[in-house]
């Protein structure tokens, strides 16, 4: 196990979850898509946090954890965003009785 | 310490198979609810990763919160939005999406590889291992002894490296505006659920 294979694990994720976000019709399979790219950054960020040196490491032992403080908000703001996005997913459903992303048209015209 | 390392190696292919595979599922399969339990596997896979990252406190709070809350949530869409028979179609931009997310790929592993990584120093590794495996509890005087923590001054400062003290520490700022953002999110939430015509 060393970083770079973990860099590309975690590469390999947010390539699938971008592939997800933007080839996918229905709005609930592109939110499941956008999850996996959240999960993606946080395995890099926990993954730097264990290999790399952060800055002041030498100073201070508690910048070891920067990392997974960041992952921590990352967590934090991914809930928040899915708990608005299923919100909208539903009103979008009462409003147009679907869930397709291709007939959202109501802002075209 | 050998050992140590190939059940370590072991353990991550199997994670990093398990993760992909269940990522790829949830991206490929038709079934939507299908997809739904996939990305659980996916979340549960990350925690696993959380806990071969020594980053305990991060993988119960990815089981928490990804596989007891965001999954539920996700179901209740499905079942909410009720078409679950119409499924996870394609759209029209697939060779589109498979060309960009390839080419992401293929920059993003060649940064990661070609990066001259300024990696931990060994002499630090186990302060670093220490810290952040025990990132909420208190540490013992003799867990820092055998960590090489020896000095009144690292003492003094790896019992103060906890995440919560980061928490209320010099990230202080961003974890107020979290809050602040998560009030925001619940209110919206309720405004976009309210049924429409009732103000």
């Amino acid at each position: 196990m060393s970083l770079e294979a973990l860099l590309i694990v975690s590469a390999i994720l947010f390539a699938i979850g971008l592939y997800g976000t933007l080839a996918r019709s229905n709005v609930i399979a592109v939110l499941m898509s956008l999850e996996i790219m959240f999960n993606a950054v946080n395995l890099t960020l926990v993954a730097l946090a264990k290999f790399v040196a952060p800055q002041g490491l030498q100073d201070n032992l508690a910048n070891a954890l920067t990392g997974q403080v960041f992952a921590l908000f990352v967590i934090t703001v991914a809930a928040a965003e899915i708990a608005l996005g299923l919100g909208i997913v539903l009103a979008m459903y009462r409003n147009t009785e679907s869930v397709d992303l291709s007939q959202a048209t109501q802002l075209r015209n | 310490m050998l050992f140590q390392d190939i059940v370590q190696d072991v353990v991550f292919w199997v994670l990093s198979v398990a993760a992909i595979g269940a990522a790829l599922g949830v991206v490929l399969v038709r079934d939507l609810f299908r997809a739904v339990l996939l990305l659980a596997g996916v979340f549960i896979a990350m925690a696993g990763f959380f806990v071969l990252l020594s980053a305990e406190f991060l993988a119960v709070v990815q089981v928490l919160i990804y596989v007891g809350a965001i999954s539920i949530l996700f179901i209740f869409a499905i079942m909410l939005t009720r078409n679950v028979r119409q499924g996870n179609l394609p759209n029209r931009l697939q060779i589109p999406a498979v060309l960009f997310s390839t080419l992401l790929l293929a920059a993003l592993v060649v940064v990661a590889t070609s990066t001259e990584w300024n990696l931990i120093p060994d002499g630090a590794k186990t302060g670093v291992d220490l810290v952040q495996t025990q990132s909420v509890n208190v540490l013992s005087p003799e867990a820092l002894k055998q960590a090489g923590v020896v000095s009144d001054e690292a003492k003094a400062q790896a019992e103060k490296a906890g995440l919560a003290d980061l928490l209320i520490g010099p990230f202080v700022l961003p974890f107020e505006a979290v809050s602040v953002l998560l009030l925001a999110a619940l209110i919206g939430g309720l405004a976009l659920a309210r049924p429409p015509g009732r103000a």
